[in-house]
């Protein structure tokens, strides 16, 4: 028993009423009221057996634990770093989960990490009340040195990493560049001049074609045209979408 | 003293007047829209989740949606509007907010703030509605989580005819003139905005909600098309860029 009211790939709004019946499962942005499943924001709708999902097209960043993000160091405390992740919040970089070696009480902590730093790190841990708190543990956890720092919509970044991360390793080998993507929205390259450009405008069309299909072809014709090479034939390019 | 017989611009008692709408119009915001009823236009811009500054109005349960009315100077049909809030505009401001709130749902963002801002470029009466409108929209373009879709609209009585939506004209009316703005709740059609201006007798006033929930639908309809129309796939994306 119940219905779905809505198709795959299909667009809703905030309150648009996805199925009815206790039979679906809302995930996703979609929530359930009673017996029926609504959007809590604008997005894609996913069906897929029982489960309806809402793939949000826009929003703010909801940080997780394990999330690889990047972020700017924006004070230096007593043990440990205030750190801007481009969020309503601010993250904590304690000194034992950024340093291997033995750091003494009192010691000058900036000749780690200063002021202005950029750092590609993990979430360790968010708390109900939002206090963050990252780690550079990860082996490809690192301070960021020079580049360029784009910023696209946060729930955009999985189009820009693609499935088995094809999209990212194809605009990687385009260009050249040297490319970390964090999930909250901010990316940062590095390579030649021309190919950052041609990097950063690449990165412009995923972000306004994100919900489309064929992205991943357009993006490929286009790096070609820029860049004058013919990108490999390898499966992991021939994955729509 | 003339009664008041039909509409100087030829609408039935019951239609709304020509409205369009767009989303994304302001770049730089989080979320924007734009709502024209009329002659009455709005523009609606969203920052947020961010840092709520000054920090005694932090909430630390949830996050707190602050909205801000302004129109300006040239805006009205009568005297030069001096920019910067009047009592009134604090006013349309808190109802705006009170009529927003029970959709909106931040609590996953505590000590936060999403701002609201709403300029009015051009006013004819209807402009806090259009206002909230705009406003709903804008919030759907941000990706702000909502339960619900918002909408609203003006309804009143002038002599002993019941209509949808007043111009200034039809305000200005000189007799017995009630104007009565209402804002709605899409799915559950709950009211988030009921306010009188002007007198009015119980009858007159049941009826009018039910003209206005229905003058509410159709303001609906064209919020759905803006939010459509920013993901709708235009020709052939794959022709040569």
């Amino acid at each position: 028993m119940g219905e779905v009211k809505v198709s795959n790939k299909q667009v809703v709004i905030p309150g648009e009423i996805l199925a009815e019946g206790m039979d679906y499962v809302p995930t996703g942005a979609a929530y359930r009221e009673e017996d029926k499943i609504l959007s809590m924001q604008t997005g894609l709708v996913e069906v897929s057996n029982r489960v309806i999902k809402v793939i949000p097209l826009s929003g703010p960043y909801f940080p997780r634990e394990g999330d690889t993000i990047i972020g700017r160091i924006s004070d230096v405390l007593l043990s440990g770093w205030r750190v801007e992740i481009d969020m309503a919040y601010e993250a904590i970089l304690p000194v034992k989960d950024a340093v291997n070696e033995f750091v003494g009480r009192g010691a000058d902590l900036s000749k780690y990490f200063d002021i202005g730093d950029l750092i590609f790190c993990t979430v360790s841990r968010v708390t109900s009340q939002m206090l963050i708190d990252l780690s550079m543990k990860d082996r490809n956890s690192r301070k960021l040195f020079g580049g360029r720092l784009l910023s696209i919509a946060p729930v955009k970044i999985p189009r820009v990493i693609g499935k088995k991360a094809s999209m990212v390793a194809m605009l990687k080998n385009a260009t050249g560049c040297k490319v970390y993507v964090g999930k909250n929205g901010l990316i940062w390259i590095d390579g030649e001049p021309k190919m950052e450009q041609v990097l950063a405008n690449a990165l412009q069309m995923i972000d306004e074609q994100a919900h489309t299909s064929g992205l991943t072809e357009r993006v490929k014709k286009f790096l070609e045209k820029e860049t004058g090479n013919k990108i490999g034939d390898n499966d992991e390019f021939q994955q729509k979408n | 003293m003339m009664s008041f017989s039909k509409r100087t611009d030829g609408r039935s008692l019951t239609d709304l007047r020509p409205m369009e709408a767009k989303v994304g119009v302001i770049d730089k915001a989080d979320g924007s829209a734009y709502f024209k009823i009329g002659n009455t236009a709005a523009y609606a811009a969203v920052y947020g989740p961010k840092q709520m500054l000054p920090r005694f109005m932090q909430d630390p349960r949830r996050g707190v949606l602050r909205c801000s009315y302004s129109m300006m100077p040239f805006s009205g049909m009568g005297e030069r509007v001096r920019p910067g809030q009047n009592r009134r505009a604090k006013e349309i401001s808190m109802v705006t907010e009170k009529a927003l709130l029970p959709v909106v749902d931040i609590e996953k963002f505590p000590n936060s703030v999403v701002d609201v801002f709403i300029e009015l470029p051009q006013t004819d009466a209807g402009s806090r509605c259009a206002g909230i409108t705009a406003a709903a929209l804008a919030l759907a373009d941000a990706g702000i989580p909502m339960k619900d879709m918002v909408s609203s609209v003006a309804c009143g009585k002038i002599d002993d005819k019941l209509l949808v939506d007043l111009s200034y004209e039809e305000e200005a009316f000189d007799g017995e003139v009630c104007d009565i703005p209402f804002a709605f709740m899409h799915n559950s059609g709950k009211i988030t905005l009921l306010q009188g201006d002007g007198v009015v007798d119980t009858d007159s006033l049941l009826k009018l909600f039910d003209m206005a929930k229905e003058a509410a639908g159709k303001v609906y309809e064209v919020q759905k098309n803006a939010l459509l129309e920013k993901y709708k796939v235009e020709g052939d994306l794959d022709a040569d860029q």
